[in-house]
């Protein structure tokens, strides 16, 4: 099927142009995120904070030098990320590149609770034809995936040319079949504000399941306030249209309390129906060690030290 | 008729990571002479801002540890030339805090600037003097040789507040390990000073930590902490050394104790090159010869 075929999904009326999305207020954006950083969570609070933190975490590897050792390393510490007297959830997924879905799905077996998260569409760049880009997601979806995360064509969005981006997303969702789709907008290549909402729109109209801040190969990554921008586009897509779309950060979130900070975003913006990893993920490697840190010292009472737990 | 000028009293804050933040709990305590005269205040560190230096020291032990001990000893040696520099800033404090007379104070700041000198010059002879080649009945060589632990938090005792403070800190960081230090509860000025002048030397940020506040309040989180490997006390408290050695069982860091009377601190006791193997870890490593 051409993608040109998929035009129809586009509502008539909606003309993704810039004025028929909400300005971003940068200053007010910004202080609004710091906001969240200063929420007090304590005791019984922090530590289920902590907990939903790791079973919300896609653990991931992206390097050119994964194998399928480092991959099975990767699916053992999700599934189980710690000694289970400390009742600590398994990850929600594992996020590697499409040649490693395989060895993934090997270890994990098809009843796993932990997800593989394949990213596609030739991460992180994007610049590749649309032909092979479609590829490398069925490919993906058939050798086990249950998610893809896509990136955008940055260059498209950047020349005004959203109808193309528009028209990718929504051709990589058909590829996707029953796989979800998190859609990656790379906003520390966005330059704006107002780009990373309208860039949002496009994502979550075109059959995006869930908007993605980063590939986390480009820095800034995510940061609190393009996350708040992005959780009030979905916000407002709910509103507009009843479909929960769910929000994944990911790059730069390395301690427990950053994590915290988004779980307080995340309730104070969307409300607690986006508390669940269904609509609410931390795409993130070495986080995990800091959330276990300080499940352990909440519940040893002392202070840990990285040498005694698994490496990220 | 001119209103006299109304002085500037100063908060002294903590050292953590070659930064000066005030206590993440808000807290400060005001410091006293011997005569009860309120000088200045000081932070009180909480347990919170002990884990902040601690991180603060780990990420430091890396590159300070992998420093040639040349340049480690070149560092210290600039340390005590700033020390030099800025020494009648120390007496005045010491003066001020203690009511010793300058000619006794002066006497402090001196040693102390003469024991990181001494110190100093330990940083590239230590390991020669301290390692050794074992013989072994195979073809090979074999070596033992000192490496730094890696985080020591060091408590200093309360008189002499400086030059305690400079002797159990030097042999500590001059093998390539980083300090958390709590400094002295009575006399925390001259050590709060003290650690202002080393962050105008070469030092790297993160490599001494200084904390001022209440020592029985942070010694359970001192003893437990996992990223400590070691401590070294010298308080003399009992009831503290108890606390310490306790805690310290959780992941079995060294514990050290100096029990030196005030007037020890003066004399070459607390010179001791033999103070440095306190804090290293021994590595063997075979070779096999020929090769």
């Amino acid at each position: 099927m051409k993608a040109s075929a998929l035009f129809w999904k586009r509502p008539e009326s909606l003309r993704l142009h810039a004025p028929l999305v909400p300005t971003i207020d940068q200053i007010m954006v910004e202080e609004r995120a710091n906001a969240f950083t200063k929420r007090s969570l304590k005791t019984s609070a922090k530590l289920a904070g902590l907990k939903m933190a790791v079973s919300m975490c896609d653990l991931t590897t992206l390097e050119g030098k994964d194998t399928p050792g480092k991959v099975a390393y990767l699916c053992r510490k999700a599934v189980q990320p710690i000694d289970a007297k400390y009742e600590v959830p398994p990850c929600a997924a594992v996020c590697v590149y499409p040649n490693l879905v395989k060895p993934a799905r090997m270890f994990l077996g098809h009843h796993s609770p932990v997800k593989i998260a394949a990213v596609a569409t030739g991460f992180p760049s994007g610049q590749y034809p649309l032909r092979t880009k479609l590829e490398e997601v069925r490919r993906a979806v058939a050798d086990g995936a249950d998610e893809i995360d896509m990136v955008i064509d940055r260059g498209a969005f950047l020349t005004g040319e959203h109808t193309r981006m528009f028209d990718e997303i929504a051709a990589t969702k058909q590829a996707c079949g029953a796989a979800h789709l998190k859609v990656i907008l790379e906003t520390g290549e966005l330059v704006t504000y107002d780009n990373v909402r309208l860039a949002s729109e496009i994502a979550m109209r075109a059959g995006g399941d869930f908007i993605k801040t980063s590939t986390g190969k480009v820095s800034p990554a995510a940061t609190l306030p393009v996350t708040l921008v992005m959780l009030e586009a979905i916000r407002d897509h709910f509103f507009a249209t009843g479909v929960r779309i769910g929000m994944k950060p990911a790059g730069g979130i390395r301690t427990a309390k950053q994590a915290l900070a988004y779980l307080v975003m995340v309730k104070e913006t969307l409300g607690d129906d986006w508390l669940t990893p269904d609509l609410f993920r931390i795409g993130a490697s070495s986080l995990v060690t800091d959330l276990l840190m300080q499940i352990v010292k909440c519940t040893e009472g002392n202070y840990q030290a990285a040498d005694y737990f698994s490496l990220p | 008729m001119s209103t006299p000028r109304l002085e500037v009293k100063k908060t002294y804050k903590l050292f953590i990571g070659g930064k000066f933040p005030r206590s993440e709990s808000g807290r400060y305590l005001p410091a006293h002479s011997v005569a009860g005269t309120h000088l200045d205040n000081y932070a009180h560190a909480s347990r919170k801002d002990f884990r902040d230096a601690v991180v603060a020291a780990r990420s430091a032990a890396g590159g300070w540890s992998r420093a040639t001990a040349y340049l480690r000893g070149q560092i210290l040696y600039r340390a005590a030339e700033m020390l030099q520099n800025r020494s009648g800033e120390l007496v005045s404090e010491i003066a001020r805090s203690t009511g010793a007379g300058p000619a006794k104070a002066r006497r402090e700041v001196s040693l102390a600037i003469d024991r990181l000198v001494h110190y100093a010059g330990w940083t590239d002879k230590f390991a020669q003097i301290f390692s050794s080649v074992n013989p072994v009945a195979s073809p090979h060589f074999n070596f033992t040789m000192p490496e730094p632990t890696g985080v020591v938090v060091v408590l200093a005792p309360d008189e002499p507040a400086l030059l305690a403070l400079v002797s159990l800190i030097a042999p500590v960081i001059l093998s390539g390990n980083t300090a958390v230090v709590i400094a002295s509860e009575t006399f925390p000025l001259p050590a709060a000073t003290f650690a202002e002048i080393l962050a105008t030397s070469d030092l790297p940020g993160g490599v001494v930590n200084l904390l001022t506040g209440q020592r029985t309040e942070l010694a359970p989180h001192l003893a437990t902490h996992m990223d400590v490997n070691a401590i070294v006390d010298g308080t003399g408290i009992a009831e503290l050394q108890t606390t310490l050695q306790g805690g310290s069982a959780v992941n079995l860091k060294r514990y050290t104790r100096r029990d030196l009377k005030a007037a020890d601190w003066f004399a070459d006791r607390a010179e001791d090159p033999y103070w440095i193997l306190d804090t290293v870890e021994y590595k063997t490593a075979w070779h096999p010869m020929g090769v």
